[in-house]
C-alpha cells in the first residue's frame, strides 16, 4: 500500500470519527433522558405516588402558598383560584389554578412548577397536575384546572410555608396531545 | 521579473516559484509557513483578549462602577474566554506543531498540505466573527465562555455570530487535528518507532485524538443552541421537554477534554526543555507516554466536577470526585520525572529554562488546587468564586501560556537562525513570574472570602486583594510586549545560531542548519 493511500485511509477514518462524534452529541439528549428517567432525577412531568400509609398529621399545619407566572408574553391571564390554603401533612389537598386565553388564535404552554423553599421540593407530591403536559387554549378559552397534591409528613420541622409556583411557558408549534385534561 | 507569467503557464500541482506578498502568505501550503501564520495570528489574538483582561482589571480596581456599564463587562469575560482559549492558545500550539512536528519526525511536510492551508485560513474569518459580534444590536455574547443555557438562548445576534465563529474554530481544529495525526502515523522517518518519538510528538499524537473526538461534540451542542434559538426545538428549554442542565452536560463532555487539549502539548514541550538544559535524557520517558495517555483517557470520565452543583446526587458526585482525584496520579508522574531528569543533571538556567522551571512551579499551584476544587463538598463552597478563577488561570496561563514562551525561545534560534537577547528574555520571565503571581495568587484569598466571579462590582472588603490583582495585571499584560520585542529583534538580528543551538539539545531538528531550511528532510533520515 502506497503512502498516499495509507494516509487517505487514516484521514477517513479521523473524519468519520469526526462525524460520529457530531452525532454522539445528538444521541445525549435522549440518553440523557433516559438515564434521568431511569434513576429517577429530573421527573418534572410524571405523577408522583404515595403510600397507602399516608395518614393526615392533625397536630401540625403548614401554610400553602399558590403562585402564577406568565412568560415570553403569553397573551393569557393565569391565576390561582384560591392564594393560600393551611393544610395538614399527609393530608390530599386539591386546589385549582385558572388560565384564560385573551388571544385570537390556540395556544399552547407547558407550565414548569418551582418551590419555596427549593428544599421543599422534595417534600411537595403532586398525584394530579396540569404541569404533567402540555395545555392547549383554543381562542378565548377559559378553564379551570385541578392540582391535587399532598406534603409528605417527613418535611421537616422549621418549614412552616411552602410556595408552589407554576410558570407557563409558550411551546410554539404543538398542540396538547388530547383534551384529557378538561376536567 | 517574469515569475508572472511562469505562474500562469505552471500546472496547479508543480511547485510554483515564490509567490510573492500577500498571496505567498494566502497559498502557502509549507508548514514552517503555515506555523508562522499560526503563531501570528494567536499571537495578535493573545493580545487582543489580553486587552480585554486590562479592562475587566480596571474596572475592578476600585469598589463600585467606574468605566463599564455591566452587560459590556459581561461581554468582555466572555470574549476574553472564548479568544483566549479557541483563538490564542489553541491556534499557538498548533503553529508548533506545524513548525516542529515534521523537522522532530524527520517528515518533508505535513501529510496534507493543502488541508493545512485551509484549516488556518478558516481561522481569520472567525476572529472577525468573534470582534465583529460586538457590533451587534445587543453586542457580543454575555453568556460566559461555557455558553450555557438558558441565557445563551435568550441572547442577541451576537450569539449566533459566537456559534458561527465557533463551527469555524472547530472545523480549523478537527482538520488540524486530523492532518498532525496522519502526519505523525505515516510520515515518521524510517526507523522511528513510537516509542522513540520526543515526547512533544507524543502529547500532540494524544492531543489531536481528543480534539477529533470532543470538538464535534461542541459543534452539535451548539447546533442544538442555534436550532434552540431560531428554529423551534427545546433541547434545552424546559417548558418544551428540555433541560438547561443537559447543555452542561454536553458542553463539559467537550470543556474537560478541552482542557487537557490546552495542556497536554504544553507538558510535550516542557518535557523537551528541561532535558535539553539538563543535559540528561528525560527520566521515565515510557512512563510519560503512558501518562499522556492516561490522562487522555480519564479527559472523558470527569466532565462532572464543573457541575457538582447542579444536584445530580451524591453517587455521581462522588464518582467524578474520585475520577477527578485520580487525574492527579498521572500528572503528578510527569512532574516527578521532571525533577527526576533535573536532578544531578548539568543545569542551566537560559530562558526556556527559566520558563519550563516556573511552569513546574505555578502549575503545581493550579493542579493541587485542582484538587481541593475536586472535593465535592468544597467545590459547592468554591464554585462560582475567584478561587476557580485563580485555579484554572494558574493551569491556563503558568502552564500553557508559560510553556508557549518556553517554546519559542527554545526554538526561535531554530527558525531565524539567529539568537534571541538573553538579557530582555530574562527579564520577561522575572516580570511575567512576579506579576502572574501577583495578579492570580490574591484570587485564591478573594475566593475563599466568597467573591463571586463575572461581577463588574464588589463589596469593599474586597478592594484591597482587587487592587493588588489589577495592577498587576497590568504589569503582566505590558511584559507582553517586551516579548514581542524580543522576538521581533531575533527575528531582524542577532549573533547568529548554530545548528545544534543548545549544548543539551538531543533530535532530529537540531540537526538542521540554523535557520531551518524552507524544505527540510526531503530525504528521510535513518533512525538508529
Amino acid at each position: 500500500m502506497s503512502i498516499a493511500t495509507r494516509q487517505r485511509r487514516v484521514f477517513l477514518i479521523l473524519i468519520a470519527v469526526a462525524a460520529s462524534m457530531f452525532g454522539f452529541g445528538y444521541v445525549l439528549p435522549p440518553l440523557y433522558a433516559r438515564v434521568c428517567q431511569l434513576t429517577g432525577f429530573n421527573q418534572l412531568q410524571s405523577a408522583d405516588s404515595v403510600s397507602g400509609s399516608a395518614r393526615p398529621d392533625a397536630d401540625r399545619t403548614v401554610l400553602m402558598q399558590f403562585d402564577s407566572n406568565l412568560r415570553d408574553g403569553l397573551p393569557w391571564n393565569f391565576r390561582a383560584t384560591q392564594a393560600t390554603a393551611p393544610v395538614h401533612p399527609g393530608q390530599l389537598v386539591q386546589v385549582s389554578y385558572e388560565v384564560s386565553n385573551n388571544s385570537d388564535h390556540a395556544i399552547s404552554g407547558q407550565a414548569i412548577a418551582s418551590y419555596a423553599p427549593a428544599g421543599a421540593a422534595a417534600y411537595v407530591r403532586k398525584l394530579e397536575c396540569f404541569c404533567f403536559s402540555i395545555q392547549t387554549f383554543a381562542a378565548h378559552e377559559v378553564r379551570q384546572m385541578p392540582v391535587i397534591f399532598l406534603i409528605d409528613s417527613s418535611l421537616p420541622r422549621d418549614v412552616s410555608t411552602v410556595t408552589l409556583s407554576y410558570t407557563f411557558f409558550e411551546v410554539p408549534g404543538r398542540q396538547a396531545p388530547a383534551k384529557e385534561n378538561t376536567t | 521579473m517574469n515569475t508572472i507569467q511562469e505562474m500562469a503557464v505552471s500546472p496547479v500541482d508543480e511547485p510554483v516559484e515564490e509567490r510573492r506578498g500577500i498571496m505567498r502568505w494566502l497559498t502557502s501550503t509549507n508548514h514552517k509557513e503555515i506555523g508562522t501564520l499560526y503563531l501570528i495570528f494567536s499571537f495578535a489574538m493573545f493580545l487582543v483578549g489580553g486587552s480585554m483582561a486590562l479592562c475587566i482589571r480596571a474596572e475592578l480596581f476600585r469598589p463600585g462602577l467606574q468605566f463599564l456599564r455591566p452587560e459590556l463587562f459581561n461581554q468582555l469575560t466572555t470574549m476574553h474566554g472564548l479568544i483566549m482559549v479557541f483563538g490564542a492558545v489553541m491556534p499557538a500550539f498548533v503553529g508548533f506543531a506545524n513548525w516542529q512536528l515534521p523537522m522532530m519526525i524527520g517528515a518533508s511536510d505535513m501529510a496534507f498540505p493543502r488541508l493545512n492551508n485551509f484549516g488556518f485560513w478558516l481561522l481569520p474569518p472567525a476572529a472577525i466573527l468573534l470582534m465583529g459580534s460586538f457590533f451587534a444590536p445587543g453586542g457580543a455574547t454575555a453568556a460566559g465562555w461555557t455558553l450555557y443555557a438558558p441565557l445563551s438562548v435568550q441572547m442577541g445576534p451576537g450569539m449566533d455570530m459566537a456559534i458561527f465563529a465557533i463551527h469555524l474554530l472547530g472545523i480549523s481544529s478537527i482538520v488540524g487535528a486530523i492532518n498532525i495525526a496522519t502526519t505523525i502515523l505515516h510520515r515518521r522517518a524510517p526507523g522511528m518507532t513510537l516509542m522513540k518519538m520526543p515526547m512533544f510528538v507524543w502529547t500532540w499524537l494524544v492531543t489531536a485524538f481528543l480534539l477529533v473526538a470532543v470538538m464535534p461534540v461542541f459543534a452539535s451542542a451548539v447546533t442544538m443552541l442555534l436550532t434552540d434559538r431560531h428554529f423551534g426545538t427545546h433541547f434545552f428549554n424546559a417548558a418544551g421537554g428540555g433541560d438547561p442542565v443537559l447543555f452542561q452536560h454536553i458542553f463539559w463532555f467537550f470543556g474537560h477534554p478541552e482542557v487537557y487539549i490546552l495542556i497536554l502539548p504544553a507538558f510535550g514541550i516542557i518535557s523537551e526543555v528541561i532535558p535539553t538544559f539538563s543535559r540528561k535524557p528525560l527520566f521515565g520517558y515510557r512512563s510519560m507516554v503512558l501518562a499522556t495517555c492516561a490522562i487522555g483517557v480519564l479527559a472523558f470520565l470527569v466532565w462532572g466536577h464543573h457541575m457538582f452543583t447542579v444536584g445530580f446526587g451524591v453517587g455521581p458526585e462522588l464518582f467524578f470526585m474520585y475520577a477527578t482525584m485520580l487525574v492527579a496520579v498521572p500528572t503528578g508522574v510527569k512532574l516527578f520525572n521532571w525533577i527526576g531528569t533535573m536532578w544531578q543533571g548539568s543545569l542551566t538556567f537560559e530562558a526556556p529554562m527559566l520558563f519550563a522551571v516556573g511552569f513546574i512551579l505555578v502549575f503545581l499551584v493550579g493542579g493541587v488546587t485542582g484538587v481541593v476544587l475536586a472535593v465535592a463538598a468544597v467545590d459547592v463552597q468554591l464554585q462560582d468564586t475567584y478561587y476557580v478563577v485563580a485555579h484554572f488561570h494558574y493551569t491556563m496561563v503558568a502552564g500553557s501560556l508559560f510553556s508557549l514562551f518556553a517554546a519559542t525561545y527554545f526554538w526561535l534560534p531554530k527558525w531565524t537562525g539567529r539568537m534571541y537577547d538573553e538579557t530582555l528574555a530574562r527579564w520577561h520571565f522575572g516580570l511575567s513570574i512576579v506579576f502572574f503571581n501577583m495578579t492570580f495568587f490574591v484570587m485564591f484569598f478573594l475566593g475563599l472570602a466568597g467573591m463571586p466571579r463575572r461581577i463588574p462590582d464588589y463589596p469593599l472588603q474586597f478592594a484591597d486583594f482587587n487592587m493588588i490583582a489589577s495592577i498587576g495585571a497590568a504589569g503582566f499584560g505590558f511584559s507582553q510586549l517586551l516579548f514581542l520585542y524580543v522576538v521581533v529583534k531575533c527575528v531582524r538580528r542577532g549573533t547568529q545560531a548554530s545548528g545544534r543551538v543548545w549544548e543539551g539539545a538531543v533530535g532530529l531538528e537540531w540537526t538542521l542548519p540554523s535557520p531551518a531550511p524552507k524544505h527540510s528532510f526531503e530525504i528521510p533520515p535513518v533512525i538508529k
